[in-house]
């Protein structure tokens, strides 16, 4: 009984009591079951803040893994698989990052969902819960319970509460993700049982991986990791998830669950197989430059505008892929911090989106224009979260690329320049096509839309939505050190291991 | 807040304030303005608090130079936060207070005061002649962002600061170009405006990519990208590899080049005409598009070393300088005349901190801003007096005549004798133009003479260029003025001008005062060279050539001639309505090329904006969508695999195998019928059966 009482079970495993509160609702006692929901993601939010800076049982300073919660589970046959959560600096904004997104979201949704709020909450908690487990996770089993799990609740968001395409997309985004993982599955099991545990620590304390299987461990590890983030040619289940979910889930899926992906990367491929990471780093970084390029390219084209954003987060992950993979400390913190920034500023845009949807119930960019007239309140705040999608300096967007591509740009793992030149292109193209879309949707003369609809301005709820990302913005792009505080000890184990 | 203070001087810690009472002054407006502009007195409050702003903020700057003057010029630090450090990267908010910056914070916050109190005099008309008043406000807030921003850029200690003000005053310049962005300049609804927003933005992204790779290069061979560690760096480097020093001073062009409008990244400046008067005066001619110059300046110890590198960015200054006044030959907008003016008196400078003259750089940096604001303003004060004789004419003719007709209140071919009802404007158009021209003892002749002087010393090709840009200059200028305001009047419009308000007016005579007197701030005789030396306390001690009356000489009698060519074909006989251009005859195609700005719009469009554009639809819609998306994953994978399973279920028809492939098959197709079973509670079912999986395994846990 004892690991459910500790820290990082807690906060893992708080939203189910949401859950279990939800269960005893009618289903019809809509505002209850918001409100239910809401208080309880809050509450974890509040929890995971505790935790971190307010318990004491958390040192930033401390680059190892803690918040121990270390259980034998499954012993037998010599598999060793433990109940083993931690957290360090390379997770904690991720944990954080989830509990603050999903009370928004679910903010997010007070007029949006109508239909079965209740089935909606559940599912949204339980993703939640998975979510957390991922990043706390330092068991290979546990992590591969944790990630396969949160597929299911994400599959029922996309599939009941989407559009109209909502099952094509949560059928191709199930089974797509699935076809990934079972490689990692066998990775994870052949390392199991020849390493005789599944501890992460453990393993990476051992390091006698041989060099030839780390290659095709890496590989295995890769096709599921890169298909989550999605890595540039794995993104085709991207447009079609990200248009169809619901807003919540758009912003979920692009903050928090992208993030797993490269998350993973991060937490496994690079310590546990330094050296078929250091072999692959120019193929990824390859890879990651021309995601950022075609991601940037084919959203400009895009004449619905939830897909051009979804293909602007192909563009934002390759940033993302391209710092980790330089292996110095500026790619990888900057790389930690691009995670934060897109979830903010890619989740900020979703959000937007959906609010104005509501009203329209279109996502066609040429059927609006001049919404900044009608809806200056709305306009301001999507100028905002454009520009920090595009990487304004003083915005959050900006201190993630630039030290991305200045780790890039120094990078031993790469050994040329090329890779940040031609990532540097990915800030000019990002320019294009994030001005593109708001100034056909918000300047020039009003559009069809624009004129015939009795368009609403932001209301309050919409307000207090929208502000913590705002002030988010604001505080990374201006005062980003107190996150590079807490990641900077856990970048710099990380750079032993890999040396 | 994060306080590290290293300062010398409690003086010098006020100078984040430069930056700090714009932000509160833009504040104000966003907090309050609304509730403000309610009342009667609303846009005097509006505009008054950011007028104060931004005085405040060169009451900072003024004091920051006399504490400077005080110790004798030695630079100082204020450093208010960290901002990025990582590893060896460390980036600070930090305020460098030294002779170049502070000359450009006054320059900046002075001429960008006096542009907020006339602001306020014409957006007041300006809203009402474009039917939104309550834009009023946020002109404000967008021109206290500005003032920010460039505090940022001249101010920061390092260049990766300045890039934050770089880019800062690029979003200011987006905002304010597409001030009135559901229109185009004449007010009918439109691209227009909000096309010439994004194209400035855009082109100056290019630049700040060069910009950001010069940055990059720097932290990896220097070790950081404050000055100072740069500087006491860039001899060892240039020394062992001396390609790096090359690189870095091109990169630091394309930036150059985007920002202040040079070959081949001008194109944006002379569509950012579409932004209210006082931004094209403010932004778009005296101080952000200097900013570029200001960078190779503070960037003078990476300069001096690459003779290359002086080179290529001279001639580029030169041949933008000569480039630009061609096509300001053949424009009829009186804005658009000085937009390529403005980019053609930015070579001059380029060219000058090109050469390594980077105190005649400077110093026509400062008078430019002068009397460039000046022209523009006037010429604001011009078209706001035709769209008053519009108004006035279009009243006496039954009063809904300016819905229909559409009128351009800047084409000088509309204009003609406004000499006679603006005659106040009038003699302020002639101080800014003779300055401009060059004629003694105008500001503009004593910089332009240094310029030149340097360039006949060092640079032969680049005098003869910038000798007859000069030329040129006084050409289009006079041209300017007899079109103006002499002869007839070509519009009624025209006829009934009106002159423009003391609001407007009064900041005017200031410009104009300093466009008189300008020259004085470096009189180029022994003992005097005040900014030079005040300069020369951050540049280094530079060469300063003597005076010589042959290229002041040449240069005026030049400046003389072109007016008097100008008078004979525009102002001996003034231009009736409707009547071509006289140069056009002469000059035939060369003309055409002029009047079309050769064309180069045409040419980008055609071989990058088009090709950009076909390569991202192709990319989408083909190869992304068809090919990937609907033919690899739908039919490829997709199909092929319920063909397998079926292949495998049917002819084979294995219990096992039969049974899984439809499972699987049943998913891939559920699109179909799928829908139904959802929404028969099997979804509640299903969430409860992950619930009870985790307490399942919770449970295990717990008993075990």
């Amino acid at each position: 009984m004892n690991f459910l009482f500790e820290p990082l079970s807690l906060v893992t495993f708080f939203p189910l009591l949401g859950v279990l509160a939800l269960l005893f609702l009618n289903s019809e006692a809509k505002p209850a079951i918001r409100w239910t929901a809401l208080v309880s993601s809050l509450l974890t939010f509040a929890l995971s803040l505790w935790v971190f800076f307010f318990s004491g049982q958390y040192n930033p300073a401390s680059g190892e893994l803690q918040l121990v919660a270390k259980y034998d589970w499954i012993q037998v046959a010599g598999w060793n698989i433990r109940y083993y959560l931690a957290a360090d600096g390379l997770s904690i904004l991720l944990i954080l990052l989830t509990t603050f997104l999903t009370p928004i979201s679910i903010l997010s949704t007070w007029t949006a969902v109508q239909e079965r709020v209740k089935d909606f909450m559940l599912f949204f908690l339980l993703l939640e819960v998975g979510m957390l487990g991922v990043f706390v996770a330092q068991d290979l089993f546990l992590f591969y319970i944790f990630w396969e799990f949160t597929l299911v609740p994400m599959y029922f968001l996309i599939g009941i509460w989407g559009g109209p395409n909502r099952l094509y997309a949560a059928v191709k985004f199930f089974l797509y993700t699935m076809a990934g993982s079972i490689l990692m599955l066998l990775a994870i099991l052949w390392i199991g049982i020849n390493g005789g545990t599944f501890s992460v620590p453990e393993l990476i304390a051992q390091g006698n991986i041989p060099a030839d299987i780390q290659m095709w461990l890496f590989v295995a590890f890769t096709a599921a990791f890169a298909i989550k983030v999605p890595m540039w040619p794995l993104h085709s289940w991207l447009p079609d998830a990200h248009v169809e979910a619901p807003t919540a889930g758009s912003v979920i899926l692009a903050g928090v669950l992208l993030k797993m992906g490269t998350y993973g990367f991060l937490r496994f491929n690079l310590p546990l197989f330094p050296q078929a990471a250091l072999q692959a780093a120019p193929v990824i970084g390859w890879l990651a430059v021309i995601g950022i390029l075609y991601g940037a390219a084919v959203s400009y084209s895009q004449k619905d505008v939830k897909k051009l954003v979804a293909y602007s987060s192909v563009s934002h992950l390759g940033f993302v892929m391209l710092g980790m993979f330089a292996m110095n400390e500026q790619g990888i913190t900057g790389a930690i911090l691009q995670m934060v920034n897109h979830g903010l500023s890619t989740g900020a845009l979703f959000l937007l989106i959906g609010m104005i949807y509501e009203q329209t119930h279109t996502r066609e960019i040429k059927v609006y224009g001049g919404l900044w007239k009608i809806t200056p309140v709305f306009g301001s705040l999507m100028l905002i979260a454009s520009l920090s999608s595009m990487g304004l300096p003083g915005l959050n967007g900006f201190v993630g690329e630039f030290t991305i591509l200045l780790g890039a740009f120094g990078s031993a793992a790469y050994g040329s320049y090329w890779f940040a030149i031609l990532s540097a292109i990915g800030v000019i193209l990002a320019a294009i096509y994030i001005l593109y879309m708001f100034q056909k949707m918000f300047l020039g003369p009003a559009g069809e839309i624009t004129h015939h609809h009795e368009l609403k301005d932001l209301n309050w709820r919409e307000i207090v939505t929208l502000l913590p990302l705002l002030v988010l913005m604001f505080w990374i792009g201006l005062f980003p050190q107190p996150f590079f505080d807490l990641m900077a000890p856990a970048v710099q184990n990380l750079l032993t291991v890999l040396k | 807040m994060f306080l590290s203070e290293t300062v010398l001087n409690p003086i010098f810690s006020l100078a984040p304030w430069i930056v700090y009472f714009p932000v509160i002054g833009l504040l104000l407006n966003i907090i309050f303005g609304g509730w403000f502009m309610k009342h009667t007195w609303g846009e005097t409050a509006v505009g008054a608090v950011a007028s104060l702003a931004s005085f405040s903020a060169f009451v900072v700057a003024a004091l920051l130079a006399v504490a400077l003057n005080g110790q004798h010029g030695e630079a100082a630090l204020a450093t208010v936060a960290p901002w990025i450090h990582i590893g060896t990267l460390h980036l600070d908010w930090a305020f460098r207070v030294d002779s170049l910056s502070t000359t450009m914070m006054l320059v900046v916050s002075g001429v960008g005061t006096l542009i907020h109190i006339y602001a306020i005099g014409y957006m007041h008309e300006d809203v009402r002649f474009k039917h939104d008043i309550a834009r009023y406000r946020r002109f404000f807030v967008f021109l206290n962002l500005f003032i920010a921003a460039m505090m940022i850029l001249v101010s920061g200690n390092s260049y990766m600061m300045l890039f934050v003000g770089w880019e800062g005053v690029g979003l200011a310049s987006f905002l304010l170009i597409g001030f009135w962005y559901d229109m185009d300049t004449l007010g009918r609804p439109s691209w227009a405006n909000s096309n010439a927003a994004k194209k400035a933005f855009i082109t100056n992204r290019v630049g700040d990519f060069g910009f950001l790779l010069a940055a990059m290069m720097m932290f990896w061979k220097f070790g950081s990208t404050d000055f100072d560690l740069v500087f006491a760096k860039v001899a060892e480097v240039s020394h062992h590899e001396p390609w790096v020093i090359l690189w870095i001073t091109i990169f630091l062009l394309v930036g150059v080049a985007g920002k202040s409008a040079q070959i081949p990244l001008y194109i944006w400046l002379p569509d950012a005409m579409a932004g209210p008067t006082p931004v094209s005066a403010l932004i778009h001619a005296a101080t952000m598009v200097t900013a570029g110059v200001y960078l190779v300046t503070r960037s003078a110890p990476i300069y001096m070393l690459s003779h290359d590198a002086q080179y290529i960015v001279a001639t580029v200054g030169a041949v933008t300088g000569l480039f630009a006044a061609t096509i300001a030959v053949g424009q009829y907008d009186l804005k658009k005349v000085l937009a390529y003016s403005t980019i053609s008196q930015l070579g001059f400078m380029v060219a000058a901190v090109g050469m390594g003259a980077f105190v005649a750089g400077m110093f026509h940096l400062m008078t430019h801003a002068f009397f460039k604001a000046l022209l523009f303003l006037s010429a604001g004060s011009v078209i706001l007096g035709m769209e008053r004789g519009h108004h006035h004419a279009a009243h006496h003719h039954g009063g809904h005549g300016d819905h229909h007709e559409v009128f351009d209140p800047g084409d000088m071919r509309n204009m003609g004798g406004l000499r006679k009802t603006m005659p106040v404007t009038f003699w302020l158009y002639i101080i800014g133009t003779l300055a401009l021209a060059g004629i003694p003892p105008f500001a503009g002749f004593w910089s332009k003479d240094e310029i030149l002087l340097d360039a006949s010393l060092h640079f032969p090709h680049v005098y003869w260029i910038l000798t007859a840009a000069a030329f040129l200059t006084a050409f289009y200028m006079g041209r300017q003025i007899w079109m103006v305001f002499f002869g007839a009047p070509r519009h009624e419009a025209a006829a009934h001008a009106q002159e423009s308000p003391l609001i407007i007016t009064l900041p005017l005579m200031a410009l104009a005062a300093l466009s008189v007197v300008g020259g004085f701030f470096n009189i180029p005789a022994e003992g005097f060279h005040q900014l030079g030396h005040w300069l020369m306390h951050t540049i280094g001690e530079m060469e300063i050539p003597p005076f010589s009356l042959t290229v002041a000489g040449v240069s005026t009698a030049l400046a003389l001639v072109a007016i008097f060519f100008s008078w004979l074909l525009y102002g001996r006989t003034p231009l009736k309505t409707g009547q071509p251009d006289p140069l056009k005859k002469p000059l035939g195609l060369l003309f055409v090329g002029m009047e079309n700005k050769w064309f180069i719009d045409e040419a980008y469009k055609f071989a990058f904006i088009d090709r950009y554009y076909d390569l991202a639809d192709f990319l989408a819609q083909k190869v992304d969508w068809d090919f990937w998306h609907e033919w690899f994953h739908n039919s490829v994978i997709a199909k092929g695999f319920v063909g397998l399973a079926r292949f495998l279920a049917d002819p084979i028809d294995l219990g096992l195998i039969d049974r899984v492939s439809h499972l699987l098959s049943d998913l891939v197709s559920a699109s179909a019928g799928g829908l139904r079973k959802l929404q028969t509670g099997f979804v509640r079912s299903y969430a409860l059966s992950v619930l009870l999986g985790v307490v399942a395994i919770l449970g295990y846990l717990l008993l075990k």
